[in-house]
């Protein structure tokens, strides 16, 4: 079995080969600011989106997590990570936005792990998704820090 | 016009499960100890929580509201230092959220203004998020 300190260093500064586009749906938008609370009409009227000067709905800023954390979450049940899916916690999220997500956009992500340590029986790892649009201009970039126990510990 | 110091104008929300089932449909996060007790205290917890991704997008309408348009946000970031613990009653949990602008930026060259606002959201009398902070543009 391998040592988990050698199999974390292994990990860093790895990345993933992006996912498919996903494709940004107009009702997934109104959805998502239904489930939030979100009442901005560019979030639920077209018209009213077009009127400030956007080509379709403007997703609130936290949209980016319906199409990362699936992917993140593939990655980080893939039993040769070794990680405790089951008692993870979510520890610090950050999203910087490079311009709005709109209704019909077409975003490939790659998922690259910054950082992964060991401390006190936890593994802390952080993981960025680096969102960009079909032609590779920069959409969103997300970071993650996500905290399990030390597996076998 | 808006200066260093403001407060923005503080939200009360209530969190009950059916709001957690519907976020878990929209975001697709359907981890367990978001909905099932059982599961969420297996794994040490007291009960059901928020996700936290939620009680991150709850307290950025704080700013959504205030600035008055979503796609004004730059930057959002936040630290969990608690869950939110949502019983299964019908009132659910009460989650407080203020914020204050914690600095201005100069203008850049074309005039664009940027705020940075300092968050802070309380659910029980705790602070459920640490270093909560957005940037956003300011209307011009």
């Amino acid at each position: 079995m391998p040592d988990a300190s050698t199999v974390n260093r292994a990990f860093i500064g790895r990345q993933w080969a992006p996912a498919e586009p996903y494709q940004v749906g107009r009702e997934k938008i109104r959805e998502f600011a239904v489930a939030i609370g979100e009442d901005a009409a560019v979030c639920h009227d077209l018209a009213a989106a077009r009127a400030a000067g956007h080509p379709d709905l403007v997703a609130p800023p936290t949209f980016t997590v319906t199409f990362t954390m699936p992917l993140l979450e593939a990655f980080l049940r893939d039993p040769d990570f070794g990680w405790d899916y089951r008692r993870m916690v979510h520890a610090d999220q950050s999203i910087v936005a490079h311009r709005p997500i709109h209704g019909g956009d077409e975003l490939v992500t790659s998922i690259h792990v910054e950082d992964l340590r060991s401390r006190a029986g936890s593994r802390l790892l952080t993981l960025r998704c680096e969102v960009v649009d079909t032609a590779g201009v920069p959409v969103a970039t997300s970071r993650s820090l996500l905290v399990t126990r030390e597996t076998g510990g | 016009m808006t200066a260093v110091g403001d407060e923005l104008p503080p939200l009360e929300l209530r969190v009950t499960r059916a709001d957690l089932v519907r976020y878990a449909g929209a975001s697709g996060d359907f981890n367990p100890i978001h909905w099932s007790d059982r599961i969420a205290r297996s794994v040490d917890l007291p009960g059901v929580i928020a996700h936290g991704m939620l009680t991150m997008a709850l307290a950025g309408r704080l700013v959504t509201g205030w600035v008055g348009d979503p796609a004004a946000v730059r930057s959002y970031g936040v630290r969990f230092t608690r869950p939110v613990v949502v019983p299964d009653d019908d009132l659910g949990a009460l989650v407080e959220i203020t914020g204050r602008v914690a600095d201005i930026r100069q203008p850049d060259p074309d005039g664009v203004r940027i705020a940075k606002i300092d968050i802070t959201a309380r659910s029980a009398g705790r602070t459920v998020l640490g270093r909560a902070c957005a940037e956003v543009t300011l209307p011009s």
